[in-house]
């Protein structure tokens, strides 16, 4: 609880330029308390790894976020003002974009169509009708996937033959491409072999150096702590507090998630076993 | 080293152009692989193979005279109308099984207030559409709302207007169909020049006068003219292609269909996009009934029996998923051209025409079998 409170003070004083701020969310849902009186500040420009077991409440973090749900308790600001969202739609136009693990993707359709799901370009047929404008749609998402070092063979063929770091990789770069302040990712590299995790990773440094301010969720330390620049650990509903990089090291993080005593535990019963 | 820059220099440069251009990853497929990859692929083969069939066994009965081919080609078009409504619901991933009944329960919408309520024509006309749209967005409602299965909600309506249709003929004509209809479609201009007869006789005459359509004894050519069912089937395959594959609509139809969890999370309204649709569907199967009274002169309680399955059928050889997000209205158009073809061919053949639905399932499950095919090769680039 020290380390908590020295840390969180030591947050304020550096700098208080927060783009999202949660202060004392609590969240319930009848008996079960989700979430209570977690606090998340996510700075300008950095990303932030949000670090918990299953069951740690990431999802209802994620979804209050998102504004799927709204907290029973407590504050949500976006740079410095309140705000109460009643949908996900509202907390997209104001920037807030949050990419699921489903990713919102149709595997039979094409990458461009993919796209602009939702956002389609339109332009007069005949100067009457509004048609869909796929050369548009297939020049953009091309262009832009290439900017964010995303090389598509061709935006006509089905998100299908992707594989699921390009899949990754291509909902990360729409919701920035539709102007996204904050972007939130749950989980992008949960189902990635090494490589295509590695390649979702330098996509959210991509991210960082243009300004977007992330919150990756995940319960994989190996990913988080390379591209972290802050992490909030959550353990059955609670923060166990946010702790920048410089002051903490990987292993230590890797200790206060739940898995880590257990998993130590497990070793030593092992190996007491063993030598029994 | 000095000799070999210049030409890495221009290797460099020709590489970045290729890559500006297009991915050196991208493999040329020839044509013939693009059409295979596209959903109305089966149903083209399987057109081309029931007319090369028939042109085999009956290609001298008179089959592919005008008349014969006005025959086959009307009864195409009658399901072309309901296919292209089941179509475009089937790729947003739900179907209705209550087409059938609707076509009835349209007939009768129709029939009763003129015939027996003293309405004009045209105000039941325009009260059937009213109806049955209003039933297809209940339809829809129920769908988007309970998020049962389309299959079962339809269904239940499938058994509520066939029944309906019948309570309505007996209680009004005390027989199980309402007959006169047709006097009162022909006085009625609207309706007529609508729904009525054929159209587009001078050119018809004029074609006959040149000698390029037979004549009847009575001078008159043997067609007198285009049915209007036809134009109609034309207007709205060509209305729901367009609107499927050109526009915005299109793309959130084939979003839903594909995942509506993900279409919804893109910011696409799912439930007013499937409500709209079953509306539609509703729609052309109105439109179905509509056209059959007006032509046959009468409305009948077993008017549209078993049309549902005709018309998913024909979304299925066209290459629609029964899944959603995946088919084409053109596939659809070309499925009900092969019932067509079958159904009235096969009184042309020497074969006895009780084969039809022999023929036809054959035909269903060689159609799913091939697209399946199709589409994992598709769908994992192949």
């Amino acid at each position: 609880m020290t380390v908590n409170s020295n840390n969180s003070n030591r947050a304020d004083a550096a700098s208080d330029d927060y783009i999202l701020q949660l202060e004392g969310i609590s969240k319930f849902f009848g008996s079960v308390i989700s979430l209570q009186d977690v606090t998340l500040r996510l700075r300008r420009g950095e990303v932030h790894c949000l670090l918990g077991d299953n069951g740690a409440g990431k999802s209802t973090l994620i979804k209050t976020l998102a504004g799927v749900h709204q907290p029973n308790r407590g504050r949500y600001l976006i740079e410095g003002k309140e705000v109460h969202f009643k949908s996900p739609r509202e907390a997209l136009d104001m920037g807030i974009a949050t990419v699921y693990q489903d990713l919102a993707l149709v595997p039979l359709m094409s990458v461009a169509r993919n796209f602009f799901a939702g956002r389609e370009p339109t332009r007069k047929w005949l100067g009457v009708f509004p048609v869909m404008d796929m050369q548009h749609a297939a020049k953009v998402s091309v262009e832009k996937l290439a900017e964010m070092g995303i090389h598509v063979r061709s935006p006509h063929q089905p998100i299908g033959t992707m594989s699921g770091g390009e899949r990754q990789c291509l909902a990360i770069a729409r919701a920035i491409h539709f102007g996204a302040k904050v972007l939130i990712l749950d989980e992008p590299t949960a189902a990635l072999g090494v490589k295509q995790s590695c390649n979702v990773l330098k996509l959210i440094h991509t991210a960082r150096a243009r300004g977007i301010s992330v919150i990756f969720i995940t319960h994989n330390v190996h990913h988080a702590y390379p591209i972290g620049d802050s992490f909030t650990l959550l353990n059955r509903g609670q923060s166990m507090g946010t702790f920048a990089k410089n002051g903490v090291s990987k292993e230590e993080v890797l200790d206060m998630m739940a898995g880590g005593t257990e998993i130590q535990g497990l070793v030593d019963e092992l190996e007491g076993r063993a030598a029994a | 080293m000095s000799v070999t820059t210049p030409g890495m220099t221009v290797m460099n440069g020709k590489m970045d152009k290729s890559i500006a251009s297009s991915d050196e990853r991208v493999r040329r497929i020839s044509p013939w692989r693009a059409l295979l990859n596209r959903p109305e692929f089966g149903s083209m083969a399987g057109t081309l193979l029931v007319f090369v069939l028939f042109g085999i066994f009956a290609g001298d009965s008179g089959m592919f005279n005008l008349d014969g081919v006005m025959n086959w080609a009307q009864v195409a078009a009658y399901l072309g109308i309901i296919a292209v409504g089941a179509c475009v619901l089937m790729i947003a991933g739900e179907f209705d099984l209550s087409i059938g009944s609707m076509i009835g329960f349209a007939g009768m919408m129709m029939a009763v207030p003129a015939m027996f309520l003293g309405w004009p024509m045209w105000a039941s006309m325009l009260f059937a559409f009213a109806g049955c749209m209003a039933l297809g967005w209940l339809n829809g409602y129920l769908v988007v709302r309970t998020k049962l299965p389309s299959f079962i909600v339809t269904l239940a309506f499938m058994f509520i207007l066939r029944g309906l249709t019948l309570v309505l003929s007996t209680y009004f004509s005390n027989s199980t169909i309402v007959s006169g209809v047709g006097d009162k479609v022909t006085a009625d201009p609207i309706v007529r020049a609508l729904f009525q007869g054929t159209t587009g006789h001078g050119v018809f005459s004029w074609l006959a006068n040149l000698g390029l359509i037979d004549k009847l004894p009575n001078g008159q050519p043997v067609v007198n003219g285009l049915p209007k069912v036809m134009l109609w089937w034309l207007l709205m395959a060509i209305g729901a292609g367009f609107v499927l594959s050109r526009t915005r609509f299109g793309n959130w139809i084939y979003m839903v269909g594909g995942d509506d969890n993900a279409a919804k999370n893109v910011g696409i309204p799912v439930r007013r996009v499937k409500i709209s649709l079953f509306m539609f569907t509703a729609f052309c199967a109105c439109l179905f009934g509509v056209l059959q009274v007006a032509d046959v002169g009468s409305a009948a309680a077993d008017r549209g029996l078993q049309k549902e399955f005709e018309a998913i059928i024909a979304a299925v050889i066209g290459g629609a998923l029964l899944t959603g997000g995946y088919g084409s209205v053109l596939g659809a158009c070309f499925g009900a051209l092969i019932f067509g073809v079958v159904q009235i061919g096969i009184s042309y053949t020497n074969f006895d025409s009780d084969w039809y639905r022999v023929f036809l399932g054959g035909m269903l499950l060689l159609a799913v079998l091939f697209n399946h095919y199709i589409r994992s090769r598709a769908t994992t680039g192949k």
